[in-house]
């Protein structure tokens, strides 16, 4: 693939704020016509730069007031395989994010639950049930805030 | 409040965001019109916030993600607000959390490869005001990531 120039960079960007905008729109933005900006977002969704699409929901509004995220250390290394630990975390509803990671815990995960009762639930019949869960540590999120990264600075 | 058919709607637009306001109504079996004019009530209630473009880094270049946990300095008043607004200020810092907890702020950094990492790490974030403690876990493979809610 050809170097991504500064109008890609651009286009990431405008599509990470808002992925609904027609490619004659953002053409209009960048100074481009429709079906060259069509042929540039073609091009970062078959790079797999762009994949796919976001619905960004309010949590505090559909009554989600905690988001919690644990780190978890498995208790029994070796003897319960990652890959079931994986699918039974992956499973459950509440648990929106689960990433491998190396250092003090094994798995981060990201939990939401309508309050701290409801977190408390999900935590003892979920989380420490999972085939091989250890320790967990556990930080009540405060904000959160995304940032356009290293993009055309 | 939601109703029935908003969660459905929330549902199915939650397991493919591109599907547009025809796609949903098919798949949700309601018509069209009454989807158009709910999705229009959640937008102007500030339940649905839009839509976004979900970038890889990795595909940029950008093969290490590594999360930073940091406690501050609390005897320092305004240590939170120093620190934010200094990490705001590093282009490779793509995420920034705060918590109730043992760690007090969670920045997430992306680096091209680890000797770049090294030098942010030295360069952009040693700097950085009120750090008290810093300890890192290396991202290595993100296995489920939709962040969708149990509607």
């Amino acid at each position: 693939m050809t170097p991504l120039d500064e109008i890609d960079h651009r286009l990431i960007r405008s599509l990470a704020r808002d992925a609904t905008q027609s490619a004659g729109a953002l053409g209009r933005h960048l100074g481009l016509s429709q079906p060259a900006t069509w042929r540039r977002i073609k091009r970062l969704e078959e790079a797999g730069i762009l994949r796919g699409k976001h619905l960004r929901l309010n949590r505090e509004a559909l009554g989600f007031g905690v988001t919690v995220f644990l780190g978890v250390k498995l208790a029994t290394k070796g003897r319960v395989s990652l890959e079931d630990f994986e699918r039974a975390v992956s499973a459950i509803p509440e648990v929106q994010t689960v990433e491998h990671v190396l250092g003090l815990y094994d798995y981060r995960l990201r939990v939401v639950a309508r309050d701290l009762a409801d977190f408390e639930r999900v935590l003892r019949r979920r989380i420490m049930t999972l085939p091989g869960a250890g320790a967990v540590e556990a930080n009540v999120l405060l904000s959160e805030e995304r940032l356009p990264g290293p993009l055309g600075l | 409040m939601l109703d029935d058919m908003d969660r459905r709607i929330l549902r199915h637009w939650q397991a493919d965001a591109g599907l547009s306001p025809g796609e949903l109504a098919e798949r949700t079996g309601i018509s069209a019109g009454k989807v158009a004019r709910r999705i229009v009530r959640m937008q102007e209630a500030g339940i649905v916030a839009g839509v976004g473009a979900i970038v890889d880094w990795a595909a940029l270049g950008y093969a290490v993600e590594v999360s930073l946990r940091i406690t501050l300095d609390k005897t320092q008043g305004n240590a939170f607000d120093a620190f934010l607004e200094a990490a705001r200020q590093v282009a490779e810092v793509i995420e920034i959390q705060t918590f109730l907890g043992r760690v007090d702020v969670r920045l997430s950094i992306i680096a091209r490869d680890m000797a770049h990492y090294q030098a942010i790490y030295r360069g952009k974030i040693l700097t950085l005001p009120h750090i008290a403690d810093i300890e890192a876990l290396m991202h290595v493979a993100r296995i489920k990531s939709n962040e969708a809610l149990p509607l």
